[in-house]
Formats: C-alpha cells, structure tokens, sequence
C-alpha cells in the first residue's frame, strides 16, 4: 500500500518544515500520534506572513487536491483528529470555495486569519483559532502537546502538507518551492532541488541580472541581505530570492522598510522586540546609526526576545548595516 | 507527588521538584534572579525579558521564570552576557516609563530605581516613548498613568484573576497599549488588584499623595480620623516592621500625631453592622424574604453586583458598611454627645481600599444631606502623611482610642479579613436564634486565603448554608451555581480583593499570598486576645442602641442604604 506508515516515508525523505523552522516532519507527526487524548487537531498554515513570499498561495491557487491529501494523511495517521486550513485573509477570499468543494465531508476547516505576520508562529495560530489574542503562548507545552484548545495539535506549513502528499506518491524529488521577485525578468514561484545554490537558481530561471545586485533571500522582512559573491548559499527561512539592483536602492530605505514592518507587524509584548524594534527604526529613519546602540539593541533581540520574531529581525538589519552601508 | 531532582545552580547543587521553574527554585534557596514581570499572585508573562539566565548545553539566554527545571540542569545566574542584556532590556524598560519618583507609590523602595543602580542602567539612554499618554481615570478611586506603563501585563492579569477582565490591550497607532475597555457592558469595579500588581507605581488612587493633607489644616471643623480593620495589622509593613505586626496603639498615636484629636475604630461600627446583619439575615429567614442574603460591605462587590448583576441587588443586605455607619454615627449620634453640628464635623476614614473613595460619594448615603464620611486615605496614604510630617511611627508610644466612641469587639476586628464579615455576624445571629451563647464561637471553616470556602453552620437544629469568597471570579462562580440551585446558600460574604481587605487595593505594596496570610493572623490575634468577641456584647453598641439607634429613623437614615443598576462609569480617556 502506497499510504503505509506515512510516518516512516516522511522520515526516510528527510521531509523538513517549510514554515521556515526547518524541523524535521516526521517527528511532529509521531509526537502528537503518541499524545493520549481524545481530540486532536491539524492545522495546515497559510498564513504566509513574510512579505515577498507566495509559495503557499501558489499550491492553494495550482495544487490545492494535494494540500488536501496531504491532510488526509495527517487524518488517518493522527487518531481523533480535525484539520483546520488556516488562511491568510486573501488567500481566504480567493480560494475558500475552491477548497470547499475538494474537502466535500472531510473534517476539515477553513479558517480566515485575522492578524498578520505574527499570526503565523505556531502558538499565535492556536490563539487566534481559539478567538484570543494574537501572542504567541510561553513553551513548553508546544503546540503538539497542548495546541487549539489545550489538545494536541499537529501545525505544520501548506508547503509541508503539498510535499507528504507527494512523498506518498513516491513522487518526492527533495525539491523546494522558491519565490523569485525584485528586479528580475522572471518573477515567480518555481519548483527546484533543495540543495541547489543561490546562483544556480538564479541562471537556471533566467534572472541574472547583467547590473551590480544583492539578494534578501528568506524572505522579504527576516531574509539575510547577500552580495553577489554570497551566492554560494542554500535558500532558507520561508525559502524567497529577491533581487535588488545595489547602486540604485537606498540602504535606509531598504532597511526602513523591513522595521516598519517589524514594528507593525509585532505583539508588543516583550521588551525588546517591542522598543528594540521602535529604537531600531528611529536610528534608520533618523539616517543616524550608532554602532553600539545598534550592536546593544541586537544583541537583546537576539538574545531575550520571547518568540521567534524578535530573533528575526537580527539577519536582516546586522546584514544590512554591514553590507550595504 | 513531583519527582525530586538534581540541578546546580551557580555551581552548588539543590534538590528540585520537576514541574517547577528555574525562578521558583532560585527564590526557594535565596537566590536572587532580577525580576519586573513576575507576580506570585499571578501567571508567568515572560514580557519583561529581564530573569534570564544561562543553561549548560543550550544557546543562548533563557528567561528563568518561564523556564523548567530538568535533572541535571547547571543554571548560572549571572555572566557578562546576562549582565549586558539586563542592562539593555532595563534602559529600553526606562524609555517606557516617565518618572514621577516622588509621587511615586514606590518612592521608599522601586524595584527600578534599585536595578539601575545594580546594573549601572542609563535611564536616560532613549528619550521617553510615552510622554504624552494619557492618565486614565477610574471614577474617583483610582488612576492609570499610561506614561508610567511598562507593558508586562500584571495589571491584566491581575483584573482577569479578580474577574472583571476591564483592563485589555488594544492597539493605538503602532503599538498595543493597556487600556480600560471600551466595552458598553464592561466596567471598572475599583478594587484596585490592578495597583497593587503593577510592579512600577503606574496606579495610584485618586489624591495619591498629592491630595493627603487636604483636611488636615482645616481648623475650622473638628477633623475626626477613624481607621478601617484591617489597618492595624498592615500599616507596619510602610515603616519597615514584618507582615502581620499588630500596631494599633502606634497607629493611633501617629494621627494624634499628626495634630488629630478624636481617633475612632471602625471596627466599632463593624459591630454594628455585625448586629444589623444578623437581624435582616434572621429577618429575611422567618420572613420569607429573598434569599440567599449577600453581604455589601465591599463596595467592589456592589459596584460589580449593581453593573454586572442587577438581579442581584435585592439579595444584598441594605445595611450600610462598617465606615459608612461609624462616619454616620459620628456625625449624629457623636456630635449630639459633643454638642457639635454635623456640618462642622470632617471625617477622613484611613481604609485598606480605593474603592471605599468612591463608596463616601454614593448620594444615597447623605444624612439630612451630609455625606457621613468626607476623605477617604489608603493606608499608603495616611503613612506618607506620617513620613511627611516626620514622625517616627516605629518608635511611637502605643495611645489609647477616644473613649467617646468606645473599643470594637474582637467581631469587628477580623472583618479585614476573608470570613470575617461572616463570622462575626454568625456569632451574633446565633445568639440572637438560640438566646445563649454557643460555647464555640469561632468559625474557623470561614477563615483562610481560599477564594472560595463554603460551611454548613448548625444552630438549634437548623442548619445555615453559608459561602465565603474573595475575588470576583469566585463571586461568579457561585452565582452560578445559584442559578443551578437557587437554594444551596442561605448567606453569602463576597469581598473583591484577594484575602479580603488585608489584601485590598489600598495596601502596602508588595503584597502576596504569604504576606496576606500573615496580615490576616495578626486581625484573629487580636480577636483571640479580646475579652469582648461578640459585638452584641460591646458596651458602646449597648449604648448606641439605647440611646440612638432605639428610634427607628435614626437605624434606617444612619445603617441602612439601597442599590441601583448602574450604567457604564468608566471609559478610556482618548
């Protein structure tokens, strides 16, 4: 049987999360298998926060039947489970109906996300589905232990669910979906090996520009800024490429925009993502940027930040600040 | 039973018990960690950032409060890496916060202040965010100084745990505020947990403290100080004595003091309330009247009953509270005695409360159109009126009350604590069923820090149902299960704030479970040290009631009142 113990297939290909995390799949499935309980939820996340990034909208609009497999899976691996699909709020308008219609009786949800980038870490999920507000929650317990409404719940990205599908069809080639934009010919989602350098990427999609550019690869806000000769890397974080051409973009206002959306997209709740973030963007807007005030300000949001996101806005302004400045 | 492990802490080993935090293990074995956002009252936040510690084997820093102890664990608690971002995260915690430090509530001992000192902190590094925020004001017992505010989120957790859920956070331009809600069908009950659970003085009451001497230079009219219950074995903790500290005679003295002549006890006109009580109870028993009967004496709990639960209202005993009759009694029956006119006459009551500033507003107290109590000082007010005026309250000689308005009973002392409104009127209802005296007069099932206690009392074969809670949560819980069972209850004591008024919003701050214990040992000490612990028993209650309260207009116009729905009061300021 092509569907047995999906578990193990997940794990033999190496599945990794594609929310960006990179945790290997297959044990946050095993994890809420083991969990005594009698509810259990699946989320597939949608949420797609990171600016210049529409990988999970591109499977929702092109392969939404193996998103639904790829649920199916979790259903029947996971015993008394529920999936919800949770969407951002215009993938929701678009595609609500057409998911409908695939998921037929299946357990399955379709739920509209009301906040933004934050709403996509993994317990800001569970409070915005439970109807609070939109924090993350202290770990442990994490989400696989006590999840939506304190049950287990498995949360794993669209892209994640698209890929055990086709892990399940032994049709799985350790490919990755990469969103390309900026200054380039070929805008656009593309399907390619997951060990395949920046530059390789670039040639084999026909976007080498034939001006001085760097890229923010890994997405439009928390992406690490590269120069031309960093193109060597693997593509991580929620796996984008956006090219810049480098003698015509402003620095500050490259890096203004990334903190204006950290400060708005924030929760306010720890003290250094909530006035790091603001200090941060009065240095830039200021076009004023005191080395050790900046160093300090990173090193707290590095350091003490209470969830992902405050760690987030580390790559790209350290990067920034030295690269482009 | 959690499994006892091993972790090292700072290099020495300790016996932990899984389940518990890194903090919680720490402060056990007198480790201090820097905490801002860490309440015992109250869930972990994790929001300030600044309990950080290290882990062998794990990256980075990892917030203590919020962190499990596992075996093996070596924590170190304090590096330069920990030191640097405390530093940091302390410097961006200052650019929230405009200081007012000398009308402060913290001004004796800021947990801030002392940290910048600790970690040579600039307070100044960034310029102040909040400058121009709002004060929010709470009707007239308290403020919310949003310039003040460092976003932990105690004060609504704080308003969540009391039940109210007033305080949220809402979004205003770029960033989430603590704001008082907007909500048509949400209200502030005044208890003030919100106060006492904010860790920067960002609450104060109303008058605090620039308001405190505003009737003590008043020479044209007597100025009469009477003191709530609980005030006695609270007040000490200002002046630096341990919780619990039974200072009446030095309270006392501190107002005589501070140029006051007559110095009353509330906790007299607490019997009096006791006696009133127990009558509507029995009343309401024979009578057939609507039961259960709630007491009313916390004017959190009426503001939550008249807003949240109108239905409620004609459950609420109309006897006044207990400073309600002692100002009325001073301004009537006192003055006659004094040859005085009521409107010569100020009373400031010192109260363990903020909601007791709004309770003297409350038209439907006026006698002959006088309100009975005119000021009302927290005890963190009267003490920095006693620091202000440079009297060395630990050292006073202990002096004796006015004996115009006589000593209270031992009843009227533990009305400051949790049961005690119950207790004291059950000593007096069951003298009043049975005749005698019981041999037993302690309810000890009543006492204690539990939000919710209930007992079943035996009296002359009929039982009495009785339930005791604090916190308004636990009031919800039991109007619930009066919908369930209309009759589980005979008699119901709600009081807002946790532990009762020793843990009221007018207290010494910190405050926490073991401290209100402690606060509310040092009320039953007294009770037990009283030869007189029924207030029917009181000399001055005798006489009040021969002499004053025989007319009945004078029992309806001075120890009674009513309830109405009330509508919203408070909103935020924009």
């Amino acid at each position: 049987m092509k569907n047995k113990n999906i578990i193990q297939k997940l794990k033999k290909a190496e599945l990794k999360g594609r929310g960006g995390a990179n945790f290997p799949t297959y044990l946050k499935w095993q994890m809420v298998k083991d969990q005594k309980a009698t509810k259990k939820y699946i989320v597939a996340n949608g949420s797609e926060g990171e600016p210049d990034t529409n990988k999970d909208g591109w499977i929702v609009k092109n392969h939404p039947e193996l998103l639904i497999e790829g649920l199916k899976l979790a259903l029947k691996a996971i015993d008394h489970s529920e999936a919800i699909i949770y969407l951002r709020k215009d993938y929701f308008k678009k595609y609500q109906s057409k998911l409908q219609k695939l998921i037929g009786k299946l357990p399955i949800t379709i739920f509209k996300e009301r906040g933004g980038y934050l709403s996509g870490e993994e317990t800001t999920v569970c409070q915005e589905i439970e109807n609070k507000i939109a924090r993350p929650r202290i770990k442990p317990p994490f989400p696989g232990q006590a999840g939506v409404y304190g049950f287990p719940t498995l949360i794993n990205n669209i892209e994640t669910f698209y890929y055990a599908a086709k892990i399940a069809d032994d049709d799985y080639e350790k490919t990755r979906l990469i969103t390309i934009l900026g200054k380039v010919k070929n805008k656009g989602v593309f399907e390619l090996p997951i060990n395949w350098p920046i530059d390789r990427i670039l040639e084999n999609t026909r976007n080498i520009p034939d001006f001085d550019f760097f890229v923010q690869m890994g997405g439009g806000a928390s992406g690490e800024v590269l120069l031309q000769n960093e193109l060597h890397h693997q593509v991580i974080g929620s796996g984008s490429i956006v090219i810049y051409d480098k003698n015509n973009t402003d620095p500050y206002a490259f890096m203004r925009r990334i903190m204006e959306f950290f400060m708005e997209e924030n929760c306010d709740k720890c003290t250094p993502c909530r006035e790091g973030t603001y200090r941060l963007m009065q240095m830039i807007r200021d076009r004023s940027i005191d080395k050790k005030v900046l160093d300090d300000l990173l090193f707290v949001l590095e350091n003490t930040s209470f969830c992902a996101l405050g760690k987030m806005v580390v790559p790209p302004m350290r990067s920034a600040v030295k690269k482009l400045i | 039973m959690p499994k006892k492990i091993n972790i090292t802490i700072n290099g020495k080993k300790y016996k932990a018990d899984s389940g518990q935090s890194i903090l919680d293990v720490a402060r056990a074995n007198d480790i201090y960690i820097t905490t801002l956002c860490h309440h015992p009252d109250l869930k972990i936040q994790g929001s300030c950032r600044l309990c950080n510690v290290e882990i062998k084997g794990k990256n980075g820093l990892h917030t203590s409060c919020s962190t499990e102890v596992s075996d093996g664990m070596k924590i170190t608690t304090d590096s330069p890496n920990i030191k640097r971002a405390r530093k940091i995260n302390l410097e961006l915690i200052f650019s929230e916060h405009c200081e007012e430090c000398s009308d402060c509530i913290y001004y004796q001992n800021c947990t801030i202040r002392n940290y910048a000192k600790k970690y040579k902190v600039k307070i100044n590094k960034f310029t102040d965010r909040k400058k121009h925020h709002p004060v929010h004001k709470f009707g007239p017992a308290l403020e919310f100084d949003s310039s003040k505010c460092i976003d932990c989120g105690l004060c609504i957790e704080a308003c969540h745990k009391v039940g109210v859920d007033f305080l949220e956070y809402k979004k205003k331009g770029k960033f989430f505020e603590v704001m008082p809600s907007d909500k048509k069908d949400k209200d502030c009950i005044y208890c003030g947990q919100c106060l006492t659970h904010c860790p920067v003085g960002a609450f104060e009451g109303v008058g605090e403290f620039e308001g405190v001497d505003k009737h003590l230079l008043n020479t044209k009219k007597t100025v009469v100080f009477q003191f709530a219950p609980s005030i006695r074995s609270t007040i000490g903790e200002e002046f630096g004595m341990p919780p619990g500290s039974v200072v009446t005679g030095q309270l006392i003295a501190a107002i005589r003091a501070l140029g006051i002549k007559h110095v009353f006890d509330v906790s007299v006109g607490a019997d009096v309330t006791t006696i009133e009580e127990a009558t509507e109870l029995i009343d309401r028993i024979q009578n057939k009247g609507e039961m259960p009967m709630f007491t009313s004496c916390c004017p959190g709990w009426v503001k939550f009953a008249e807003f949240y639960h109108p239905e409620l209202l004609p459950n609420l005993t109309t006897v006044r509270s207990p400073q309600i009759i002692m100002g009325g009694l001073i301004k009537t029956f006192w003055a006659q005695k004094m040859g005085l006119k009521a409107k010569d006459i100020t009373v400031v009551s010192i109260m363990p409360c903020v909601a007791k500033k709004y309770e003297i507003k409350r038209p439907e107290m006026k006698i002959n159109g006088i309100y009975p109590v005119d000021q009302v000082l927290t005890t963190r007010e009267l003490s920095h009126l006693i620091r202000k005026n440079k009297i060395d309250f630990k050292n006073l000689k202990p002096e004796k009350l006015d004996s115009s308005l006589g000593i209270p009973t031992g009843a009227g002392v533990i009305y400051g604590a949790s049961g005690g409104v119950m207790e004291s009127a059950l000593r007096t209802a069951a003298k009043m069923i049975t005749g005698k005296r019981l041999p037993r007069i302690e309810f000890k099932q009543v006492r204690g820090m539990e939000g919710f206690k209930e007992a079943k009392i035996k009296i002359k074969g009929n039982t009495v149902s009785v339930g005791v809670v604090n916190g308004i949560s636990n009031a919800r819980k039991i109007i619930e299960e009066l919908k369930k069972q209309p009759n589980k209850y005979d008699y119901i004591e709600v009081m807002s704030c946790f532990g009762g008024c020793i843990g009221g919003g007018g207290q010494p701050v910190p405050v926490n479970d073991e401290i209100r214990q402690k606060r509310a040992a040092g009320l039953y000490t007294v009770d037990t040290n009283k030869k007189i612990r029924l207030a029917d028993d009181s000399p001055i209650v005798k006489e009040i009631y021969d002499e004053f309260l025989a007319d009945h207009k004078n029992v309806h116009n001075v120890c009674h009142t009513g309830f109405m729905k009330k509508k919203k009061e408070v909103f935020p300021k924009k």
